[in-house]
């Protein structure tokens, strides 16, 4: 039995790097630092060592020789879920590229909100560091933040110390449109988060409404989702007078058609913000179980975001018709990859298709896969890496244990081998 | 193995050959001497009438790292121009202004680069430049660390810390990054974006700190000196892109006091104030300067015309310049109380008065610094142009008449500013092959790399003479890298990974005591964390690590 200290996760898309963990053979526990996303993800227990082909248990070579055999006379294959680190990523996007496959990161419909925007526009960004010493103003969009990361404030707002910030406990903290489920937001001192509460689909009006008045636009109206015009103009003037405010929003909670246009509004607004003599960031969610990892691999190896297809022998990126479920329902798609080493609950989509999956030990189907090679996660079973939320930071990943599971990258890395022999596109 | 190129034409300054005709050996990766005696020749290229340069170094190319990401996630439209699809060779990927990382590989060595050095690779972001570097095949690379807007420098320097002090931070900084030199954008001024200051000239306080740029580039420029790394201190210095910052630029060489001094695209830090436009070009007076002050070397950042993206440190002059952005999209980021960085689309114009004079001024500069072992062939890519615009812009310097002909068509006012048509001067191949070759491996301490004698590694280009030295250059007939055959007429044959260039400077190992401190009360990340080990790079087995020695070691 060892104790191994300061264990990054790559589960909460915060960056925590300070767990404690106990690990027992294969067994794990969190003995320091957990919290409820990390937690159960680390002590999840291995079941399933042996690969299935058919539900059979056969070697890993065999099953890696199926996989291949299923691929070769594809035409459209999808690889789905795409959630790894950076090495599994290389290696699904070699397998893409000699398959001629579709890749889709499984939580990319939220993100696309953002990257409509950026693509369209841009935004002014920030990272957690700065968060935690500069930031004197939080505005909270859409978003129920410490279920998201649950120990986000503890980390990055009620820090004891900051750089720039003389007292952090009287930094401010304002939610618009979802309430927070806890009290994670209140200060230490007390002083409860401000909430002005509206319905989600209510945002790209309140939203709207609030870039205008930043912007010193006369607004008629006197609510706005529920929300006192009144109260977004007090809102308005507290973000052009903060030293460094921070806007935060998940893409995916913003769950509504065209959400893409209230990231734009909200990045449009921050870049008026810095136009009025001060500084104000944006600051998305996101970096769970490898997303920002799949769209940073595929972005350097592609030049796009994961939704890219090489069916054409070269990539072609379309975040609306590369969707691996659309795909799979218009009948496009001939076969499905299903890559998921972090989470064993985020299971392929229900498909009659030839499947195979690529998962974390211990996921369980309602059909069993064509092919079934279950993998070891990393930052548990093996060492890798994983960018968070920010998107700069890349965390290296620790290997905790000796459980003898192959790695994402091993296991794609065989199959695009296995397939090399042959030509498919 | 041995192979053997017969009868070529070479070009080698590092060895003082000047096109005469040679022939080269290999065995084993490396240029080796004639065997002695009886020996057979198991693969022979005749190479009678071919050009032979060792392999080319781009010693300042955005390759690796978060902002070259950020500005391909930007421009689909851009990678959609094109495409570039999968052989039974290469991996597919698209080109253009930000090429993904495997084309970057290919195009480079299509023009017979064998090396690209990536110089603006933040500390907390190196992981990454690593990781992309790491899908770039065929090329060496390596990386020159930023520093300078970091905040425990500025600490040390607002606490009065001796130079040793510095000097540790910075050797400890280069080992955990994995670099080979060290970069300081924008003196200062990413730091004082984050506290509002909107411009910072080289005397400018720091709102918090009260440091100056001043102070920075002289604490960093002793600290690369003392800890004997061969790369001066890259310096892309204050003020970029303002018109007048000429003069900061000619303080910047006055005031760092014969310390030896990197100045980076120094065509964005060369415009001076005169005319109707208030615009105009400084390099005269700049190229004198460098004439005059043996410590200072330059590369250009030429800008060539068309579309491209412009991704860089400097968050503060990149916010400045978005309104410019074309198209209109554009990315700032504060980084982790490390650094920052801005990207904003570019597209020069030959009819836009600025964008044809900074053409002129580029030019201006190559022809008017003397020593082509101090100046080095640059478009700052993707920044001033794409890198594979370099063979036009080695025709550029090569053939007046072209030169004069493209200058005929810029913006006329543009034309009547610049004194380019009057300068007779034509680069030889030799000259070229300094800039390219020999002198940046020497600059950056590259051992046993851009030469042609024995014991240097084989990365060796060979060229058909053309009088279209854009033809020539962008066609090699054979490229090989460590001794292997990977382009032949311009194409990738085969491929290979290169080395990660690095230095190991020596440091203090109490500096960790007041960085763990700071780590642990201030940042995201704890220490340990932070470090990247050699593993990182080596584990996947393709990567390799090659250490170079410092100044004052003995090989």
């Amino acid at each position: 039995m060892t104790d191994i200290t300061e264990v990054p996760s790559p589960f909460c898309g915060i960056g925590t790097d300070d767990l404690t963990i106990r690990v027992d053979g294969v067994s794990l526990k969190v003995i320091e630092n957990g919290c409820t996303v990390n937690t159960p993800a680390f002590e999840q227990a291995i079941t399933d060592t042996s690969a299935r082909v058919g539900g059979k248990e056969v070697s890993l070579e065999a099953a890696v020789a199926k996989a291949a055999e299923l691929l070769k006379n594809t035409k459209l294959p999808v690889i789905g879920g795409c959630a790894t680190d950076v090495n599994g990523m290389r290696a699904l996007l070699a397998l893409a590229d000699r398959s001629c496959a579709v890749v889709d990161n499984i939580n990319f419909t939220g993100a696309r909100n953002n990257f409509l925007a950026l693509q369209d526009s841009g935004w002014m960004n920030t990272t957690l560091a700065e968060v935690k010493n500069r930031c004197d103003l939080l505005l909270i969009v859409g978003t129920d933040l410490e279920a998201f990361a649950p120990r986000f404030f503890e980390r990055y707002l009620w820090n004891k110390e900051a750089m720039f910030v003389q007292d952090t406990s009287a930094r401010e903290v304002i939610y618009l449109g979802k309430a927070p489920s806890g009290n994670a937001s209140t200060s230490p001192n007390g002083q409860k988060a401000q909430v002005f509460e509206s319905a989600t689909e209510d945002l790209p009006e309140v939203i709207a409404v609030l870039r205008a008045l930043v912007k010193g636009q006369p607004i008629r109206a006197v609510s706005v989702g529920g929300i006192a015009v009144a109260d977004l103009q007090i809102l308005a003037e507290k973000l052009k007078s903060a030293t460094y405010g921070v806007v935060t929003w998940a893409a995916g909670a913003l769950a509504y058609r065209q959400a893409e246009l209230t990231v734009q509004t909200l990045s449009e607004m921050i870049k008026d913000i810095n136009d009025k003599n001060t500084r104000c960031s944006g600051l998305p969610l996101a970096g769970k179980e490898g997303d920002q990892t799949a769209n940073q691999v595929c972005g350097w190896t592609t030049g796009y975001p994961t939704r890219t297809r090489f069916s054409r022998g070269y990539p072609e990126y379309d975040p609306f018709l590369n969707d691996a479920n659309l795909l799979l329902d218009s009948g496009e798609a001939d076969t499905l990859v299903w890559v998921h080493a972090f989470n064993v609950n985020a299971v392929p989509p229900a498909t009659d298709l030839p499947l195979i999956v690529v998962g974390r030990s211990g996921m369980t189907f309602s059909k069993e896969p064509d092919v079934f090679i279950p993998v070891g996660t990393p930052g548990i079973d093996h060492a890798g890496h994983a960018y968070r939320m920010d998107n700069v930071v890349a965390i290296r990943l620790k290997k905790l244990r000796d459980s003898g599971l192959p790695s994402t990258a091993d296991v794609l890395n065989a199959i695009e081998h296995a397939l090399r022999e042959e030509t498919v596109c | 193995m041995l192979i053997r190129l017969t009868g070529g034409v070479v070009y080698d300054p590092a060895s003082g050959v000047d096109g005469q005709q040679q022939d080269i050996y290999i065995q084993d990766g490396r240029i080796v001497s004639k065997p002695i005696g009886e020996f057979l020749i198991d693969k022979e290229y005749d190479l009678k009438g071919k050009v032979v340069m060792s392999g080319a170094i781009d010693m300042h190319t955005h390759i690796g790292g978060g902002k070259g990401n950020i500005a391909r996630t930007l421009l689909p439209e851009d990678h959609r121009q094109d495409p570039v699809a999968s052989t039974h060779i290469c991996r597919s990927g698209c080109g253009h202004a930000m090429p993904s990382t495997f084309v970057t590989g290919y195009r480079y060595a299509e023009m017979g680069y064998t090396a690209g050095f990536e110089p603006a690779v933040l500390p907390i972001n190196a992981r990454q430049a690593h990781m992309e570097m790491g899908d770039i095949p065929i090329l060496d690379k390596g990386g020159y660390v930023m520093m300078g807007s970091d905040d425990y420098l500025l600490r040390l320097l607002t606490a009065k810390k001796d130079q040793k002090a510095i000097n540790d931070y910075v050797a400890w900084t280069m080992h955990s990054a994995k670099a080979i030199g060290v970069k300081v954008v924008n003196p200062g001024g990413i730091n004082a974006f984050k506290f509002n200051q909107r411009k910072l000239d080289l005397d400018e306080q720091n709102a918090h700190y009260g440091v100056t740029p001043r102070d920075i580039l002289h604490v960093l420029a002793t600290a690369v000196k003392e800890l004997g790394v061969s790369h001066p201190l890259h310096v892309h210095g204050c003020n970029l892109g303002v018109p007048g910052n000429m003069q900061t630029t000619l303080d910047t060489i006055q005031g760092i006091g014969g310390l030896p001094m990197h100045l980076t695209h120094i065509q964005f830090h060369s415009y001076g104030t005169e005319g109707d436009f208030k615009f105009s070009s400084g390099a005269a007076q700049i190229a004198e300067a460098i004439n005059l002050n043996k410590n200072i070397t330059i590369d250009v950042g030429q800008i060539l015309f068309g579309q491209t993206v412009t991704a860089s440190g400097d968050s503060m002059r990149q916010h400045a310049n978005h309104k410019l952005a074309s198209p209109n999209k554009w990315v700032t980021m504060d980084i982790e109380c490390d650094a920052g960085c801005g990207v904003v689309p570019f597209k020069y114009k030959d009819q836009s008065f600025v964008n044809a004079l900074q053409w002129a001024i580029g030019l201006e500069t190559f022809l008017l610094v003397n020593d082509p072992w101090r100046i080095f062939l640059t478009t700052d890519h993707p920044n001033g142009a794409p890198f594979t615009s370099y063979p036009h812009l080695i025709r550029l310097l090569m053939d007046r008449t072209f030169r004069n002909d493209v200058l005929s068509t810029i913006h006329p006012e543009a034309q009547k500013m610049t004194t380019l048509a009057s300068i007779e001067r034509e680069y030889t191949l030799q000259e070229i092959a300094i800039m390219t070759r020999a002198g940046a491996a020497k600059l950056i301490g590259l051992k046993d790399r851009g030469g042609l004698s024995a014991g240097n590694w084989a990365d060796i280009t060979v060229y058909t003479d053309n009088v279209d030295r854009q033809k020539m250059f962008e066609k090699p007939d054979y490229v090989f890298k460590d001794g292997q055959l990977v382009v032949v007429d311009g194409k990738v044959v085969s491929t290979k990974w290169g080395t990660t260039h690095v230095v190991k400077p020596d440091f203090d190992p109490s500096v960790e005591k007041g960085l763990k401190d700071y780590f642990d009360r201030y940042l995201t990340m704890k220490l340990g964390n932070f470090k990247i080990s050699d593993d990182e790079i080596t584990e996947d087995g393709r990567g390799s690590i090659t250490v170079h020695p410092l100044n004052g070691d003995v090989a």
